[in-house]
């Protein structure tokens, strides 16, 4: 079978809107989460990572096309124009457009939005991209809760192995909204403080909004110096619970092991795990199972939860692209809020950005509905 | 590869309170709203699953759809299947959505529900397919304006080729303020149907 | 009490959609998780929800609920003292 290739990437989120910024600021120590007043998105004060709407709105007049747009599909353009233009790429029939989002436009469904609430159809978004940038297919919206960016790339790169396209540009996104907000709250999922994944003081979730972009192809030749190859991935279900995560990681598990199958790979070729870790108590605990049972606890870990928050439709593509650069730069980076280890299994958290040879990478997704997500990234000429 | 020679197992719809497996009409109520209808179905292919009166409507109309189709097929309940789970449909969850937006709309009568929001999300109802029949496997929600035979063929037959799923159930299933709609059949290395964009249309379309 | 027993029976019989349960089957000493009704994390966070807005009292710790919904005897017992509407 051919060799797929992630390709050229674009994050915009509240660390910057280009992936070399975002990871820099990451490699000194920033992080996106602050303290949000906004009476319009939740009653009391909370813990998001929010892009500030003034840049954004200056980012996307820049492009000449001012009115009209959602939050989202601003970013979401401003991500996907970035990879569009980097890539040179013509947007002919061969060329695949995939959206990954949880929720799209869903704070249109608010009365108080300036958009009708039709603008929430997920399809309406998808033809929103497709028509701004004249792709000559149809844009293919996946929406399957916190995995849809990690499994977009896996689906774009089965429909290149098809025959389907020859090159798929994926863009995924989800904006911080009162519904969101809510929604996790009467979860009693949200944490009163910033996020710290994995660890002993971990008290939930924080929400994040971001859009990034990525370019899957299977043409090796105009790849830029962060480009991977993707080995294997895999998705399976728990088969327990639509909302708690299963007591045994048994979907993950089986997800990592059948994405080694196809990648030819064992835990030993695995240098760093980009992990979910959302800092509930449920999700880190069933991960530390998992990855034990497949002999990964010792494997360097993070979560990148404690710097963006939780980007939902958007998290796997921003983790995936930062692992990316991870390799790139042979640099491991810090995960963000962790200080002491609180699940039952052994777990390798990186606790400082660290320089090492790396080569090869796991990342991994879960989320409601019982789905898991796991894909193998190779550095290129190693 | 069995690429070329994979097969339609067998289809199931429901749309117009009417309930159709393999060209068999098995039940039809046409006076009755559609929760009632639901409930009826339920009762009458005798699910017996009582999880079923917690879903919302999206879920419960694929759940009954999956379970119509599958049922006869799974003699052992125990027995691990990788049957993939690929659905699509084109209001993603909004149907539970706007019951969530209606419970936060009102600040002074702010009371999201738990069991609401959990089913905003459309791979919840293959969630509660796949602990029902033990399925393992993958779960993909595809949102397109119009059922895309396209993409399902494509996307099936390379899971299959690829060995991801031995079986794939794929389909449309939609609800909307004011309508609804099931269509699931099932992708497998035999049947009598051949798994063609064509023939696809032509269960999609007379049923 | 046995009226406001016999009302909280009747609304977790609906709000938790357990359309195969009469009120008649649910004993006041019953067990509601597990074994017993057979209620799960969800129904859990929902009767929290249920009694904020129906009684008017804010569980700060979830785990409250745990001991909270151990039986419609405990829940009756703990929202007659507790109650604020």
């Amino acid at each position: 079978m051919n060799s797929t290739y992630l390709s050229y990437n674009n994050i915009v989120s509240s660390l910057g809107f280009d992936s070399p910024t975002v990871v820099k600021n990451m490699h000194e120590g920033l992080s996106g989460i602050t303290l949000i007043e906004d009476e319009n998105l939740f009653p009391d004060p909370f813990y998001a990572s929010v892009i500030d709407s003034h840049y954004l709105s200056k980012a996307f007049k820049k492009l000449g096309r001012n009115g009209g747009y959602t939050r989202l599909e601003q970013m979401m353009i401003l991500s996907l124009g970035n990879i569009i233009t980097a890539s040179g790429v013509e947007l002919t029939d061969r060329v695949g457009l995939i959206l990954s989002t949880t929720k799209g436009n869903i704070d249109c469904l608010d009365p108080k939005h300036h958009m009708p609430p039709e603008r929430a159809y997920l399809g309406t978004l998808g033809h929103i991209v497709k028509n701004y940038f004249g792709f000559a297919t149809e844009p293919i919206v996946l929406s399957n809760a916190c995995v849809s960016g990690l499994l977009a790339i896996a689906v774009g790169k089965r429909f290149i192995s098809q025959g389907t396209f020859d090159q798929v540009f994926i863009v995924g996104g989800d904006v911080v909204s009162n519904f969101i907000l809510s929604g996790f709250n009467s979860f009693q999922a949200l944490s009163p403080l910033p996020c710290k994944p994995y660890c002993k003081q971990r008290s939930g979730i924080n929400i994040g909004e971001a859009a990034a972009s990525v370019l899957i192809t299977k043409d090796n030749n105009n790849l830029p110096a962060e480009a991977v190859e993707i080995l294997g991935e895999a998705s399976c279900n728990d088969a327990n619970h639509i909302s708690g995560p299963s007591r045994t990681g048994e979907g993950l598990y089986r997800s990592i092991l059948s994405a080694f199958k196809e990648a030819k790979v064992g835990p030993s070729h695995i240098d760093y795990i980009s992990a979910h870790g959302t800092a509930t108590q449920f999700n880190d605990e069933m991960e530390a199972i998992a990855l034990n049972r497949l002999g990964l606890g010792s494997v360097p870990l993070n979560s990148l939860k404690g710097y963006f928050g939780h980007t939902l439709g958007a998290s796997g593509l921003v983790e995936t692209i930062v692992g990316m650069h991870s390799l790139y730069h042979n640099t491991l980076y810090s995960s963000m809020g962790f200080t002491e280890l609180g699940v039952s299994q052994p777990l390798n958290i990186i606790t400082a950005p660290t320089v090492r040879n790396l080569d090869c990478f796991l990342k991994t997704a879960s989320g409601f509905g019982g789905c898991n997500t796991a894909a193998v990234f190779k550095k290129l000429g190693s | 590869m069995k690429t070329g020679q994979l097969k339609i197992k067998g289809y199931c719809s429901i749309s117009n309170n009417r309930v159709i497996l393999n060209d068999t009409l098995l039940m039809e109520d046409p006076g009755s709203d559609f929760s009632t209808f639901l409930k009826l179905a339920y009762k009458k292919m005798v699910t017996n699953y009582p999880k079923f009166f917690k879903m919302d409507d999206l879920s419960k109309l694929g759940f009954l759809a999956a379970d119509i189709l599958l049922k006869p097929m799974i003699r052992d309940s125990e027995m691990s299947k990788n049957i993939a789970l690929v659905f699509s449909n084109s209001a993603s969850s909004l149907q539970t959505d706007r019951k969530h937006q209606e419970s936060i709309t009102d600040r002074e009568n702010y009371f999201p529900s738990p069991a609401v929001f959990v089913y905003t999300l459309p791979n919840i109802c293959l969630g509660e397919i796949s602990i029902k029949h033990r399925l393992y496997s993958e779960n993909s929600f595809f949102i397109f304006n119009h059922f895309n035979v396209a993409y399902l063929h494509d996307y099936a037959m390379g899971l299959i080729t690829t060995e991801k799923a031995d079986e794939v159930l794929c389909g449309w299933v939609n609800c909307d303020t004011d309508d609804y709609e099931a269509f699931l059949y099932l992708v497998s290395t035999e049947g009598n149907i051949e798994h063609h964009k064509e023939e696809i249309i032509k269960l999609y379309t007379t049923k | 009490m046995s009226d406001l027993k016999q009302e909280l029976k009747e609304k977790i019989i609906t709000q938790l959609n357990l359309e195969d349960i009469a009120i008649e089957e649910i004993a006041d000493n019953d067990p509601l998780f597990g074994d017993g009704l057979g209620l799960d994390s969800i129904d859990a966070l929902e009767l929290i929800v249920m009694l904020d807005k129906d009684y008017g009292i804010k569980l700060t710790d979830p785990k409250e609920g745990k001991k909270i919904f151990e039986s419609i005897e405990v829940m009756a017992k703990y929202i007659a003292e507790h109650r604020t509407k």
